[in-house]
């Protein structure tokens, strides 16, 4: 019998029950109110007192309709289930786990080694800044956190900043196209396509690099490196220009930005959102400032924020973080030191390449690291870092053994989307897109 | 499995009637079930008011594990990350949730965001949230069998199917 067979197969459809919005009928005013309340942090007759907080719309005024999650402007397989009287939005709930793959389950069955190509794949969009954190907790159990290698520091960073750079550029792309300016999506996708050359040439791959390992990284940078970043500096501000021109003056542009989506500072750290949602409420927060990590305590840079918290915010927020990047990436280089691109602890580096056809130990040690793994002692640890969607953290719980006990991603894009329904809530249908775009969700690191 | 899961040394530190451990430099404070919101509520008070991550561990395979003196270690735990932003600061609350009675309070009306993060524990542990406004499944279809990240859930195969293969 295959799985096609199955009768519940059949019958289960795509009817997710109770994990659906609930029509307007089956809900008390009280579980209304609590829903749109509890992030204001008000009381029921407070949230009630609210004009955009409607209660008395019969059944017959509005209609539950899906978005998603096929729908192109939701970024994978987002579902969207909206509430809707005319094209106004009443309620929006997100439903999720149309990605779901375990991979929290998938990590306890690999060891620390290889939990690098399983963590690449969640937010594939900064691939580099999952390997990252992950590599900073497994470093911070093992004790060998403060022992990086100075020049593996620095490659870390400018990979973060070249990743968060793609990213943002990438944002830039789909959220022109969801609003309309579809030659916005030629460009970014071009201009992200030349940092994807660089990381290529340095990892191999274009994205899931598994480049960032604990202990280091897992080559160093090849030959004319350093040309091919001046490169892509040099490049992008004209780029950066450009879309200034095509974007941010542009009178249709901001229309359509301006004002949709707000979100206040309040609700946004009710809600635990961070990165550019966070920032473009006014509050200046960016973990690389605010508890620096590697060597960001020694870079001059600025946290951009916004001041109404709208989609035009996180739109410009995002667009001249790429600058504030390519800032970071100029000192980088400056500062890039010399040495090893990784720690020379036997216990986690693999003996070097040509070591392993003139020594038997160096054979038997490459062996046994790639197939046993090195064992991590007992403990538990949260490293996080900001990442382009906001605070990526890693928590690991060790129990001794070569692969972790439990590894959970607290992943940005899985808090940040609790956001849209307040984001949306009054808004109209049209809007929904661009709340949508300007959060920028990865679902891929949504569902993992 | 022996027996420091401690995780780090003990301090004599306490927080709110509460034990501090450090782990790994960390500070994690240690609550039990019945004051966990009270002492979350003291905690946002005390600037510790963004709750940035809700998780659980099953520590099914760990019996003999020793949390700190004076607390019983039982199966699941749940692992809270808070993070204080005029401090710059990260506290971790640690609770030991009993397998008999795998139920915590919400902390939704303290910290909305914590809404799809319970969701997600329940999902996957099977912990269970009183108070919360909307406790059903969130990543897992609604009608899937078991909790996937608890530690007696296999990691399961499915065998693949091929179009016209001989059964």
């Amino acid at each position: 019998m295959t799985v096609l067979d199955d009768p519940s197969f059949a019958s289960a459809g795509t009817d997710e029950g109770g994990q659906e919005l609930r029509s307007r009928s089956e809900l008390t005013a009280k579980e209304l109110l609590r829903e749109a309340g509890a992030v204001l942090r008000m009381s029921e007759s407070e949230a009630a007192a609210l004009a955009d907080v409607q209660q008395d719309i019969g059944e017959d005024q509005s209609m539950i309709i899906n978005m998603g999650p096929q729908h192109p402007s939701t970024h994978g397989v987002l579902r969207l289930m909206l509430e809707l009287q005319g094209e106004t939005v009443l309620r929006c709930k997100p439903i999720i786990g149309y990605l779901h793959t375990g991979m929290e389950k998938t990590a306890e069955q690999l060891t620390f080694m290889q939990g690098g190509t399983n963590v690449t794949r969640m937010d594939y969009l900064s691939p580099l800044n999952n390997e990252l954190v992950f590599s900073l907790a497994v470093e911070k159990l093992l004790g060998i956190d403060g022992d990086i290698p100075e020049r593996a520091v620095w490659m870390r960073m400018l990979l973060s900043e070249l990743n968060r750079m793609s990213s943002h550029i990438l944002f830039l792309a789909t959220n022109g196209m969801d609003i309309g300016a579809i030659s916005m999506m030629l460009y970014g996708w071009r201009e992200r396509e030349e940092v994807l050359r660089f990381f290529q040439k340095v990892t191999g791959l274009r994205m899931n690099h598994n480049f960032i390992r604990p202990g280091g990284l897992a080559a160093d940078l090849p030959p004319g490196w350093r040309d091919d970043v001046l490169d892509i500096l040099e490049i992008l501000p004209a780029r950066l220009d450009e879309y200034d021109t095509l974007m941010t003056g542009q009178p249709i542009w901001r229309e359509r930005l301006q004002g949709v989506g707000v979100i206040t500072a309040r609700e946004a750290v009710a809600l635990g959102a961070t990165g550019p949602i966070l920032r473009s409420t006014g509050v200046p927060w960016d973990l690389r400032r605010d508890i620096p990590y590697l060597r960001y305590d020694e870079l001059e840079f600025d946290v951009v924020v916004g001041s109404y918290g709208d989609a035009y915010d996180r739109y410009a927020i995002r667009l001249n973080e790429v600058r504030e990047s390519m800032r970071i990436v100029y000192q980088i280089l400056d500062k890039m030191p010399k040495g090893d691109y990784r720690i020379q602890d036997k216990k986690v580096t693999p003996p070097p390449r040509a070591r392993i056809d003139e020594s038997m130990e160096a054979l038997i040690h490459h062996f046994k690291i790639f197939t046993e793994g090195f064992k991590v002692p007992e403990g538990e640890v949260y490293v996080a870092i900001e990442s382009p969607r906001g605070e990526i953290g890693c928590y690991i719980a060790s129990d001794g053994s070569s692969k972790p006990y439990r590894m959970h991603m607290r992943a940005p894009s899985f808090v940040n989307i609790q956001s849209m329904p307040h984001m949306m809530r009054g808004s109209l249908v049209a809007d929904a897109v661009a709340v949508i775009s300007s959060v920028d969700p990865v679902l891929g690191e949504v569902d993992r | 499995m022996s027996e420091s899961v401690a995780q780090g040394h003990e301090t004599a530190e306490t927080l709110h009637g509460f034990p501090v451990v450090n782990s790994l430099g960390q500070k994690v404070l240690l609550v039990d079930r019945a004051s966990y919101v009270q002492v979350l509520k003291k905690l946002a008070d005390d600037s510790f008011d963004m709750c940035v991550d809700l998780t659980a561990v099953d520590y099914l395979l760990m019996p003999n594990r020793t949390v700190a003196a004076g607390i019983t270690p039982e199966r699941y735990e749940l692992v809270v990350n808070l993070l204080s932003m005029t401090r710059r600061e990260r506290l971790r609350v640690r609770v030991q949730v009993p397998e008999s009675d795998a139920t915590m309070p919400s902390l939704f009306d303290l910290h909305p965001g914590t809404e799809a993060m319970e969701r997600e524990v329940f999902d996957m542990f099977g912990i269970t949230f009183e108070g919360h406004p909307d406790m059903t499944r969130i990543l897992m279809p609604e009608d899937w069998d078991g909790h996937p990240l608890r530690k007696d859930y296999e990691v399961g195969r499915i065998p693949v199917q091929f179009k016209g293969a001989p059964a």
